[in-house]
């Protein structure tokens, strides 16, 4: 359409962009984190979120053991009430792809997809021959869904067709087998242009989902962060008629945050986008809260953390 | 035989040049002896809507001159009124029947006051502007900035710096000006307009007409075209009466009861303030 | 029917007491009127009676005006600065404190969303208070001469558009300049000046430095032509204004006057789009764009003029209509049957001149006065809806080809009261922002207000500022004028 390959064309497509005024930003999130999502609503909210949950342990003390019992969680987020609906996804580093996958299919999660993290996560500081072998091991292993990290050095230096080709490398490599996710590390892009550019940028290369962060930096998914990049998907649907979902991860740990997503999905690229297919959120201890909020909802009194998994 | 001294024709200061009123009226002006002194043009209505014509054309360029070239231009005046120090003298002797001692010392104060006001030219937002502490993430600041066309009612008396003490603010703060001379002694308002003419004033920026008050200041009042009046040369009733009429566009309409101060401009200058985010 | 409906979440009206009648709040009481009439206060979103009011005429007038004065003869001319300073500081602590119950009785008498009055009006208010309670002793400072003297007796008239923040730009600065006042509160919308009147008591203030009486435009004029006034400060309409400014013609009163306008608000191609389609939203649908620096005009450059109406009309999609009780409406009720009807008739002419009208798919409630956002295209500088202050939620939207062009079109009106710019490029920016007839400019945002920030117009949308340092001058006698 409007880019044909070069990095010529490519930085004009992306400095084509319209900028964005981050006080605005700002002002929009704040504006529309205070809907009040009440009764009804709430509980509808509630479930739809646990639906979006890529349920995740990225953690160097790992263990089969640990995973295991985190896709139990995933496939009955509350054993006590089969009304809970399953979580979106497992996300786990690659050497945890073949137990994820083995255990859900064992215990009645086949439908749950396994995401893995790749190309060097978090930092994506490896060759390009690492991270496709990277790529490449997790979904042999049965990845459903790669969740790649941008080179976020090539990006701040300019080398927009670098960050560019190695998401089509790893597209590539996905084929139909893996549903590709493009962490693009938004707190150390720092600025809303550059959201929206590597926005734009990842889902020209063929990303199937935008994801905010990868949970190891500060700030992380941040409202005005998510606004920015539903605007994106919206506007790159007008463009093109493709819906690209978004994925905001780390920090979003309550309740109230996760309504407030929904709420910006909602209000910004509309309620197509309310769909696991589209959006997901990235977390662990989320789920926790989204069961007791759901209790409470169902009960009418205050959960204990006492009734719930700690997984 | 003794040489017959050339008489000037006081004539009326239109953008820049100097014409007859297009009535064809003048009226005669007394000296203080009551012998005649002089025929200046008796300025009608078309005149005063020429002349808001010219005011009005010369706006944008007055307004956008940088406050040093502003200030410049308001010293030359003060320079060239000196060198003419002598025909002003003689002018208000005759008029206001005051001796060349009191004469002169009108004079020297009307060029001090070009100084004074020249100097403020590009003091004006760092004394009456300011930066607003906004609770957010904005930088906010306040500005003064030109009101527009000012008409000017003349005091009568002192004659000269009657009419400089109440122009030179209007100008100081990028107004233009339609100033209306004293009726009974305009002769050194008109004098100042050929001063005016030769200090690279901008044609139209200052526009003097003389002629009757009691005939110019309703149409003042109801033009819609001014936007600021100095009432100083108008009894209270002629000024209680203009801003009746003046309510019609909501003129700015100021009387002064102290010499030169700095709310004499500022009182002809509208207050901008201008909001913008600080964000990456 | 959207999947993630957001079922209703009403703010609780039980804070709110309203009583069912009130007396008029002269010399630091609520007296009955003296001709013993009153008026009814209703809900504009239901109809609703909230309250009866007490009418004013002359004679209440002239008491209230006479409390005022014996208050500023007697006590608070006499009273150190410190302490006029301290009785505003109590006064915004008290708003504070009761913050949410004003936001409450702000949202039932006026129509505007919950959300609003409880983040910005009353929070904005306090501010004023805050604010001004500051400068009550440091007037020396202010750079009005070292001796800055108070007028006397101020008659303050406010708008129905937002009641008690108005109330706050006017009495704040009166009372720290060391004035008194005498304030009328919109026929429409008198309760949280009511209310105020029981902030005074709580905050001790001195009897008859505050004084508010009730009315409808009778009032008004019989306040504005009492003999013993110094100033008026009023809110209103431009035509209002004008009429003001020829009754005092002849007096030694003085005027501030915020009036109308029709600001434009300036989008050009390089600006920030979504920021951008936000601030308009906020420009002229804020407060049901009963706002008198709404931007009632946008004027977009025709390269992206396509783009961002299609982001404009998606986004307006969003704005909920409704019950402003609710914490999610957006555009609450219309504050009263005769703006409806003025807002009704300047659309049609929209029409009628042959503007295109556009309005999302909302639906009004039954009961009380609604009007749905809507913006016109295909408007030129002629039509009517393009150059007439409309108060409500209509935009019309002209387009630009080059930056003088939309210079020219922006300046092209009577009003000067704001105006907005967008452009991603500063130098654009200051220089039209140096261009703009209008005594604020927004730029890369739009309806923002602070008390630190003075606010009036250019040209016949008013004389004089309020707030900030400047809004000070309207209120203190000056060193060079001459009073009549």
């Amino acid at each position: 359409m409007m880019f044909d390959g070069s990095q010529a064309s490519l930085r004009k497509f992306l400095s084509d962009l319209p900028p964005v005024d981050q006080v605005g930003a700002d002002a929009r999130a704040a504006m529309l984190a205070t809907r009040s999502i009440k009764t009804s609503s709430k509980a509808w909210a509630i479930d739809m979120a646990i639906s979006m949950v890529d349920l995740t342990t990225l953690e160097g003390a790992d263990t089969p053991g640990k995973v295991k019992s985190l896709c139990a969680k995933a496939v009955r987020p509350d054993p006590t009430d089969l009304t809970v609906p399953s979580v979106g996804a497992i996300c786990v580093y690659n050497d945890m792809v073949k137990t994820a996958r083995a255990e859900l299919d064992l215990i009645g999660g086949k439908s749950i997809p396994v995401a893995a993290v790749a190309t060097a996560f978090p930092s994506g500081r490896a060759s390009i021959e690492v991270k496709k072998l990277d790529t490449q091991n997790a979904v042999d292993a049965g990845a459903n869904e790669i969740d790649m990290v941008i080179d976020r050095g090539a990006f701040l230096s300019g080398k927009l067709i670098q960050v560019f080709e190695e998401i089509q490398i790893i597209k590539h490599i996905c084929g139909d087998k893996a549903h590709l996710k493009v962490i693009l590390e938004t707190g150390e892009l720092v600025t809303y242009d550059n959201v929206r550019k590597a926005s734009f940028l990842a889902m020209l290369a063929g990303a199937d989902f935008i994801k905010t962060s990868t949970g190891k930096v500060a700030p992380a998914a941040t409202a005005p962060v998510v606004l920015v990049m539903l605007e994106a998907v919206r506007d790159y649907f007008t463009m093109t008629g493709k819906k690209i979902g978004v994925k905001p991860a780390g920090g979003i740990r309550t309740t109230k945050d996760a309504i407030k997503q929904l709420v910006l999905v909602n209000e910004t690229a509309g309620d197509q986008w309310l769909t696991p297919d589209l959006f997901r959120i990235g977390a662990s201890a989320l789920l926790n809260d989204l069961l007791m909020q759901r209790m409470k909802l169902r009960t009418g009194h205050y959960a204990s953390a006492n009734y719930v998994t700690i997984d | 035989m003794s040489r017959i001294d050339v008489n000037k024709t006081y004539k009326l200061f239109i953008g820049g040049t100097f014409p007859r009123s297009e009535s064809g009226r003048v009226y005669e002006v007394k000296a203080a002896n009551k012998k005649f002194l002089a025929n200046p043009a008796l300025a009608s209505r078309k005149d005063l809507r020429d002349a808001v014509v010219a005011a009005k054309s010369a706006q944008a360029g007055w307004a956008s001159a940088t406050a040093f070239n502003r200030g410049q231009i308001l010293y030359r005046i003060a320079e060239m009124m000196q060198g003419r120090a002598d025909q002003f003298t003689e002018e208000i002797v005759a008029l206001e029947g005051v001796t060349n001692k009191v004469a002169k010392l009108q004079i020297e104060e009307a060029i001090d006051t070009w100084v004074w006001y020249s100097g403020w030219c590009d003091k004006l937002s760092t004394y009456a502007g300011s930066q607003n502490q906004v609770a957010g993430p904005f930088y906010n600041f306040t500005t003064p900035e030109p009101l527009g066309v000012v008409a000017i009612f003349a005091e009568s008396k002192p004659s000269l710096l009657g009419a400089v003490r109440t122009l030179a603010p209007v100008m100081a703060g990028g107004n233009t000006a339609v100033l209306i001379a004293s009726e009974n002694f305009p002769l050194p308002a008109i004098t100042l307009g050929e001063v005016l003419s030769t200090s690279d004033v901008p044609a139209g920026v200052v526009n003097i007409l003389s002629g009757k008050t009691s005939e110019l200041y309703p149409w003042i009042g109801s033009h819609m075209e001014i936007d600021g009046v100095d009432v100083a040369g108008l009894s209270k009733r002629q000024e209680d009466e203009l801003k009746l009429v003046g309510a019609d566009n909501l003129k700015r309409i100021s009387r002064f009861s102290t010499a030169n101060h700095p709310e004499r401009i500022l009182s002809f200058m509208e207050q901008k303030t201008i909001w913008h985010p600080i964000g990456i | 029917m959207s999947k993630f409906e957001y079922a209703n979440a009403p703010e609780s009206k039980a804070i709110a007491n309203i009583a069912t009648n009130y007396g008029l709040f002269i010399g630091g009481k609520f007296v009955e009127p003296k001709q013993g009439k009153s008026f009814n206060t209703i809900n504009p979103a239901s109809e609703e009676l909230l309250a009866k009011v007490g009418y004013a005429d002359k004679s209440d007038i002239d008491l209230a005006v006479k409390s005022a004065r014996l208050a500023f003869n007697k006590v608070w001319s006499k009273l150190p600065a410190k302490e006029r300073g301290k009785y505003l500081y109590r006064i915004a602590r008290i708003l504070q404190e009761r913050a949410r119950e004003f936001a409450v009785v702000e949202t039932l008498d006026n129509g505007k969303p919950i959300r609003e009055s409880r983040d910005t009006d009353i929070p904005l208010a306090a501010a004023h208070f805050f604010y001004h309670a500051g400068w009550a002793d440091k007037l020396e400072y202010a750079g009005f001469g070292s001796k800055p003297k108070p007028l006397g007796v101020v008659g303050q008239i406010i708008p129905w558009n937002f009641p008690l923040l108005m109330l706050a730009w006017k009495i704040a600065p009166a009372l720290a300049t060391g004035n008194t006042v005498v304030l009328k509160p919109a026929e429409t919308t008198p309760l949280t000046a009511l209310l105020f009147a029981q902030v005074c008591q709580q905050a001790g203030l001195p009897d008859g430095v505050v004084n508010i009486i009730t009315g409808d435009g009778v009032t008004g004029a019989a306040l504005v032509n009492h003999p013993d006034i110094n100033k008026i400060a009023f809110t209103g309409s431009t035509d209002v204004g004008k009429a003001i400014a020829r009754s005092i013609s002849a007096t030694k009163k003085t005027a501030t006057l915020e009036l109308g306008g029709k600001a434009a608000n300036l989008v050009f191609e390089d600006a920030a789009i979504d920021e951008a389609v936000e601030g308009i939203v906020n420009g002229i649908f804020f407060n049901q764009g009963h706002v008198c620096c709404a931007g009632s005009r946008l004027v977009v450059q025709e390269s992206v003029a396509d783009e961002l109406l299609e982001k404009l009309k998606k986004r307006m999609s969003l704005i909920r209509v409704g019950d402003p009780m609710d914490k999610n409406t957006d555009l609450g009720a219309i504050n009263s049957k005769e703006q409806l009807t003025k807002i009704r008739e300047i659309s049609n002419s929209g029409d009628a001149e042959g503007a295109n009208r556009w309005s999302p798919e909302v639906k009004l409630p039954a009961k009380g006065y609604w009007y749905p956002p809507t913006i016109f295209t295909g408007v030129s500088q002629s039509h009517r809806i393009a150059r007439e202050e409309i108060f409500g939620p209509v935009l019309s939207v002209l387009t630009f080809r080059t930056p003088g062009e939309a210079i020219e079109k922006a300046n092209n009106t009577m009003y000067g009261l704001s105006a907005g710019v967008w452009s991603d490029k500063g130098a654009k920016i200051l220089w039209a922002a140096k261009q703009l007839k209008a005594g604020v400019i927004w730029s890369n945002t739009f309806n923002k207000f602070d008390p630190a920030s003075p606010f009036g117009g250019y040209k016949e949308s008013g004389w004089g500022r309020e707030g900030g340092r400047h809004g000070l001058a309207g209120y203190l006698s000056s060193e060079a004028k001459a009073s009549k």
